[in-house]
């Protein structure tokens, strides 16, 4: 594979469609720099500030622009709200499209062909096995990204957090919430 | 497409459950950073949009399930490498035969670079 790597990497320098140092940059700025803490921040915004929540849910491009937050892959970016009732879930059923601009890459298994196939067809079953477990009258829907449309899933604000700061809250906003692979922190499993 | 979908679906219903992990890093190995890095270039120059990248990988992830790949996301960025090998070579940039000569001159570059020393590659790497 590293070899494979480095002939394509070489041709493509030589040819100068790209620049062994741009891509470094690249590579430290996803490893390092982007990461679910992005997204996180959104949705601590959202959570605190109603006016902010009403925007993100209606143009969520435009409404992390605002933050001053640039997206770079896909044309839309759509928010979806778990409320009482409804529960989201993100997938690519084709092959791994998903907000990296937000939540930096994604996890293996998002990637995985089962979690792919079976999130369309047996959504509770998938998130039991993330140790998920919903009321029954709370409905499932699955959003399936694609190249030019992704989502983000916008959790419930966990209850007795009042009053919280956003950088408080967004302590509380896991990866997979944003997924919907699962559910924000609860106050009692952050230290005080 | 969609009939195609539910046939994909349909083949993978056999798989075992999703490797669930905790906090893996991002890129398993280097090499999936580089090629990472590459394709988001190629796609901001122009080369191809998001939306033919998707088709690909797709297409390419399906071809190898059928061939047996495990597709559990541990293969996700040999897909990747294939994809990118496929695309450069089909808007001209990298021929197969450009790719397999350079390969096998990083080969050779390899072998005769004393371990500890950084891998050059020189004129005489490609016979």
């Amino acid at each position: 594979m590293q070899l494979r790597v480095r002939a394509l990497e070489t041709i493509l320098t030589e040819k100068g469609y790209v620049d062994p140092a741009a891509l470094d940059s690249i590579i430290e700025t996803y490893e390092t720099k982007i990461g679910p803490h992005i997204g996180a921040r959104v949705v601590a915004r959202a959570w605190a500030d109603p006016e902010f929540r009403t925007a993100l849910l209606m143009d969520a491009s435009k409404a992390i622009a605002q933050l001053g937050l640039e997206q770079k892959v896909g044309d839309h970016l759509i928010a979806v709200e778990n409320t009482p009732t409804t529960h989201n879930m993100i997938v690519c059923t084709l092959c791994s499209c998903y907000p990296w601009d937000l939540l930096g890459l994604p996890p293996a298994w998002y990637k995985s062909a089962p979690y792919r196939a079976r999130t369309v067809k047996e959504p509770r079953k998938v998130l039991a096995d993330f140790g998920v477990t919903l009321p029954d009258e709370t409905k499932v829907r699955v959003w399936d990204s694609t190249a030019e449309t992704r989502f983000i899933v916008l959790p419930m604000r966990p209850a007795a957090t009042e009053g919280w700061s956003e950088e408080k809250l967004a302590g509380l906003v896991t990866r997979d919430s944003m997924i919907g692979t699962g559910l924000p922190k609860e106050v009692n499993e952050v230290a005080a | 497409m969609a009939s195609d979908l539910a046939s994909i679906r349909e083949a993978l219903n056999a798989l075992p459950g999703i490797p669930c992990e905790g906090e893996a890093p991002v890129f398993a190995e280097p090499w999936q950073a580089q090629a990472f890095a590459m394709v988001l270039t190629l796609q901001q120059r122009g080369v191809f949009s998001w939306n033919e990248w998707a088709e690909e990988l797709g297409a390419q992830i399906k071809s190898a399930i059928a061939g047996g790949d495990p597709d559990d996301g541990s293969t996700y960025y040999r897909h990747w490498l294939a994809t990118l090998e496929r695309l450069v070579a089909r808007k001209g940039i990298a021929s197969t035969e450009a790719l397999d000569r350079y390969y096998h001159a990083w080969d050779h570059a390899a072998d005769r670079t004393p371990h500890g020393q950084t891998i050059e590659l020189r004129a005489d790497d490609f016979r």
